[in-house]
């Protein structure tokens, strides 16, 4: 009777798992999923419309290997890339999007 | 009174020296340790236990396990009732008291089968015909009849006092099942050194060899379990089903402790659901035996052929004195032999011409008449069966055979619901005449039945040899032991596909018991142009329920695929999806329940207010004083003495709720003017701003004031609901966008208590209360801010009103908030200053037309709410292109706009819908009113509100209608702002 038991926080349905980069593997409840990371941010004074627009409203939904951002909402705080394959929910490596600020 | 016992003098998994006490709608019956709840009322000869779905037929149970359709039960008593409980999966426990369900006033005389004689208005399609055509209308008057007459059991309309848990495991091999196969595989992953943990829904171990009568394979299961039980790597969880399957190799599991009724009061819980995550799982799910199609076959007494084994081996019950098997395949062939071995008089109707010799010997030997060639046609009897035709199928020929009891085999089904979870679906066997798994996931394995392996000296070596190749692939390769040997040889397992039954005049041929689908719903289905299975089954309610067709899938689909002249695979299944069987709603909400399910969070002054009269409500995840007793003992009261008291003199208010972030760095300047609408860099140390920031599609994010206490250090309030998005926000702008600015950002939301103290004679307490520190106008004027030391603690103090008055909001850290706080009411008790609450607070804003959180609902705009002018035309800020779309800037937009009552008996309300004096109302109208308070300056009830064109229709009178009361009141557009338009106050 030696299994390893965890308590889920709030809200907990885990069905993933994310490694991040900072704390190490956790359940996915942890975080908070914000979209694609593929898509650069325009950078700031860009006084475009059109680039702007595209940046907030245009989106693939690919069905395969996704680069996303998640954040460690209830851990680190720390922004990270999430390579994780939509179809099957696999999630691969993952990375800090600011390196200078972890510590 | 006693009854006639149905039961065997000896054998069995039960204890006859515990004798269990219940009841069945009121009577008291008895069984034994060790008991289902169906097999003691087998047991006490009670056959007759429900009432079909939609005919209310007499119905008995058809199985013994999970699958059963029939014999539903509502089990308990108060907030711990719980409907629908198969009475086969129902572990007895003294007192336990059950229901029938679906019969009135009994199910012995059923009122309502008086449906049995409406049956040609209740086929298929009978809700969707009846009630989408002319009769649409009178849906609403039918319902509850309809409801009452066809339905299962009522769920509890009391609160559930037990207590449910969630958690998570781990380890490197789970095992599904725990028959011959499972244990097994089990025993060999564990020997390999793998960490194993065996599921099984049962209460006991062992799956089908619980139902052998063959001394030799109990004492195989006992002897595996043992081994099991003394391994350290192996968790053994009964009562336990496996309702899932998900990504990750991820199992949701529930475990249920019903019959051991746990005590909430000592922390112990009734159910728990684990999510399980294991390395490697092995399905060894085992079979599900199919009914045999004929007319009547719903009728008790009629049972799977497996059950009956199940209730004479497992559960010592005696069946009468005559018995029929009906098959077209080997396995019930055994249980005519077990019948026969307890006296019974059996007959065997095989529909195979040719059977294996050696079983034709055995049989014959042990007594069994045996038929070959051989379907049941029909069977007599209403509420108990009592004979059987049965036809050759050479030459048609008919006979009868008195029967107390029949065992059906049909065939069996692979439970294959788990492994087709994750989207791999079942393929068909054509040996097999069943689905079995399209396929194993990396990681996943299966072993027996699920896999076709029907003999269990076969299943046990595949099972040995899977076992340690799952452990294996978790990198374990221990040898430790083997697996025993069952000795002797396999029964012989063969099948032949059953021709389809022909529905005949003798009856209904029911596929579907649980949802009363017969052969004919199918054929008129089909008659009507259905041909995929998907909607076959929405069509006909098949395969839908409690059991989710675990018995009838199968039969239907088969029958489909004959009707449309197809092979089973092209006709295709229907999906799987969890759970396996029917969970609690208990058991998935878990402990998330009251302040668990969303916890409270209290401001540091809330011991005080609580001790002091205060009223609280809830706002958002936050319990804030609503209002205090001082004032009133109603809402509505007391908080237009406090706008009042804050108009003519002074009071105080919590805002410990408002976001707090300290902002720091050398760019935090820059950061603050990138995120803010209006300008930052040079906003002067010892000033606060009032700011506006938007999300990147140009609505408004969130205001609030952000204060500069250094060159490097900001102070940023933001509004109570939108602190933590806000916090996320700023988060994701620093780390992925401009991680080059120097800025460091941390939430000081719960370590500083905020007060406001607001009113004309809020510096005079100021004053009184901080004697050392100038707070006059020049020293502190409007948005003016200072930290200063107060007894040896940080005091921030800044300038700004929300409620339109001379105020200053002060910040001292969270555990010295009631002093400052008792101080202040102190120090002020001669100007009159008392506590005022969130009601006022947000009142008091409103006659000062300030926007909040219902104005800012991430829908409008900066210029919605009359702040376009804020935007700077200097410098960029996030939302700023965006905020230039031709959309966006359409003048007819809706904006912001301060709404008066012309009727003084009249009252506005939140949410009216607002249209211009000459429209016609109905529809969306020009908007609607966002917030409403009385003005007690004004003396009427003044509101903000959204309106198409905003302020150019001021002076204008419109109509606020609010159609759930039906009322329409006249008022007129003015300008939000309702008080100090010039701001003399706040700068008073």
């Amino acid at each position: 009777m030696n299994t390893v038991l965890a308590f889920g926080p709030i809200g907990s349905n885990s069905m993933l798992r994310i490694n991040c980069p900072h704390c190490g593997e956790r359940d996915y409840t942890e975080f908070r999923y914000a979209g694609d990371a593929n898509k650069a941010r325009p950078a700031h004074g860009t006084g475009d419309l059109k680039t702007w627009h595209d940046y907030v409203f245009i989106f693939d939904n690919p069905k395969g290997p996704h680069r996303e951002y998640w954040q460690h909402v209830f851990g680190c705080r720390q922004w990270l890339i999430l390579e994780r394959n939509t179809a099957t929910n696999i999630t691969g490596a993952s990375q800090l999007t600011d390196t200078s600020r972890a510590s | 009174m006693t009854r006639k016992s149905h039961r065997l003098p000896v054998g069995g998994h039960i204890d006859r020296s515990q004798p269990v006490s219940f009841s069945l709608d009121g009577r008291t019956y008895s069984g034994f340790a060790g008991d289902s709840l169906a097999s003691a009322l087998l047991g006490q000869g009670v056959q007759l236990v429900g009432r079909s779905f939609k005919y209310h037929r007499p119905r008995g149970f058809l199985a013994a396990g999970v699958e059963e359709p029939n014999g539903l039960f509502t089990v308990g008593q108060g907030g711990r009732v719980t409907p629908n409980l198969a009475g086969t999966s129902t572990a007895l426990y003294p007192g336990l008291e059950a229901r029938c369900q679906n019969a009135w006033p009994s199910v012995d005389f059923d009122l309502m089968a008086i449906n049995s004689w409406a049956a040609p208005l209740l086929t298929a399609g009978f809700y969707y015909k009846t009630f989408m055509g002319p009769l649409r209308g009178s849906w609403m008057f039918y319902e509850p009849f309809i409801r009452r007459a066809a339905g299962l059991g009522q769920a509890a309309n009391q609160a559930d006092p037990d207590r449910y848990e969630r958690r998570h495991a781990y380890t490197d091999v789970a095992v599904i099942g725990s028959g011959a196969a499972g244990l097994a595989a089990a025993l060999s992953a564990a020997q390999a050194g793998a960490r194993v943990m065996l599921i099984e829904q049962d209460w006991l171990l062992g799956g089908g060899l619980l139902s052998s009568s063959d001394s030799g394979e109990e004492q195989w299961r006992r002897q595996v379990i043992g081994q099991l039980q003394t391994l350290p790597n192996v968790e053994l969880l009964t009562n336990t089903t496996a309702l899932g399957l998900y990504d990750g190799n991820t199992l949701a599991l529930v475990e249920k402790h019903d019959h051991e009724r746990p005590d909430p009061q000592r922390g112990q819980a009734r159910e728990v659901v684990i999510t399980l995550h294991a390395k490697s799982i092995i399905f060894a799910t085992g079979a599900i035996e199919r009914p045999l199609v004929f007319a009547n076959n719903d009728r008790p007494g009629v049972m799977l052929a497996s059950a009956i084994g199940t209730y004479v081996n497992r559960y010592a019950v005696s069946f009468g004195e005559r018995a029929l098997i009906a098959c077209n395949n080997d396995s019930a062939h055994r249980v005519a032999l077990d019948l026969a071995a307890t006296g019974l008089k059996v007959t065997l109707a095989e529909q195979r011409l040719e059977l294996n010799p050696k079983s034709t010997e055995l049989l014959k030997k042990a007594g069994v008449a045996v038929l070959t060639g051989t379907q049941v046609a029909y069977v007599l009897g209403q509420k108990s069966l009592t004979s059987a035709r049965l036809r050759r199928i050479t030459d048609n020929t008919e006979l009868t055979v008195e029967c107390d009891v029949l065992g059906m085999s049909g065939g069996w089904n692979p439970v294959v619901h788990l492994t087709s979870h994750t989207g791999i679906k079942p393929n068909y066997s054509p040996e097999l005449d069943a689905f079995v798994p399209g396929g194993y996931a990396s990681g996943h394995f299966g072993v027996g039945l699920i896999n076709g392996t029907f003999g269990l000296r076969a299943a046990i070596s595949e099972a040995a040899g899977i076992g340690r190749k799952a452990a294996m692939a978790t990198g374990h390769s221990a040898s430790n032991g083997a697996v025993p040997t069952l000795e002797g040889t396999d029964h012989s397992y063969s099948f032949e596909a059953l021709p389809q039954a022909v529905a005949g005049k003798h009856g209904k041929a029911f596929l579907d018991f649980q949802n009363d689908v017969t052969t004919k719903d199918v054929d008129q289905a089909h008659d009507e142009g259905y041909v995929s299975v998907e909607h076959l089954k929405r069509y006909t309610t098949l395969g839908m329920g409690t059991d989710q067709g675990k018995t009838s899938n199968i039969n239907a689909i088969s029958r489909m695929a004959h009707l449309r002249d197809l092979e089973i695979p092209v006709a295709g299944t229907t999906t799987f999806r969890p759970p396996y069987t029917p969970v609690s709603l208990g058991a998935l909400v878990g402990r998330h329940v009251k302040h668990h399910f969303r916890p409270i969070r209290r401001s540091p002054l809330h011991d005080w207010h609580a001790a002091n009269g205060g009223a609280f409500i809830e706002a958002g995840p936050w319990l804030r004083a609503w209002y205090y007793q001082w004032a009133g003992n109603s809402a509505e009261a007391a908080y237009l003495e406090e706008m009042k008291l804050v108009r003519s003199a002074v009071g105080l208010s919590d805002v410990s709720t408002l976001g707090k972030i300290d902002v720091q760095g050398p760019d935090a300047a820059e950061f603050l003017n990138r995120v803010y609408v209006n300008g930052f860099a040079k906003l002067p140390v010892g000033k606060a701003r009032y700011g506006v920031m938007l999300n990147d599609d140009a609505t408004v994010l969130d205001d609030g004031t952000t204060a500069r206490f250094s060159d490097t250090q900001f102070f940023m309030t933001t509004t109570t609901a939108q602190a933590a998005e806000v916090m996320s926000r700023l988060e994701f702008l620093l780390q992925t966008a401009w991680p080059d600015l120097k800025v460091n950002i941390t939430s000081l939301t719960d370590q500083w208590a905020g007060m406001c103290v607001a009113g004309p004679k809020a510096r005079a307490v100021l004053e009184a209360a901080l004697p050392v520190t100038d707070v006059s106008d020049a020293a502190l004027p409007h948005m003016g801010v200072r930290e200063v030391s107060f007894n040896g603690v940080a005091l921030r103090i800044l300038r700004l009103s929300f409620s339109g008055e001379l105020a200053y909001e002060l910040y001292v850290p969270a555990d010295c908030g009631i002093a400052l706080w008792e101080h202040l009411l102190r120090a002020g008790q001669s100007f009159g200053i008392r506590p005022y609450g969130l009601e006022a607070l947000a009142s008091l804003r409103i006659e000062k037309g300030h926007a909040a959180g219902l104005e800012l609902d991430h829908r409008t705009t900066l210029d919605d709410l009359g702040l376009g002018k804020m935007a700077s035309k200097e410098k960029d800020f996030v939302g700023r292109e965006l905020r230039l779309r031709d959309g966006l800037q359409d003048s007819n937009r809706w904006s912001l706009v301060g709404i008066e009552c012309l009727e003084p008996n009249a009252r506005l309300r939140g949410g009216a819908i607002l249209f211009a004096a000459s429209d016609e109302l109905k529809g969306h109208g020009r908007g609607y009113i966002t917030s409403v308070t009385w003005s007690v300056e004004l003396n009427k009830y003044i509101a903000l509100g959204l309106y198409h064109g905003g302020l150019r229709h001021v002076g204008e009178e419109i109509i606020c209608a609010f159609p759930l009361k039906q009322e329409t009141v006249r008022a007129r557009i003015v300008s939000p702002i309702f008080i100090d338009a010039s701001g003399a106050r706040l700068h008073a």
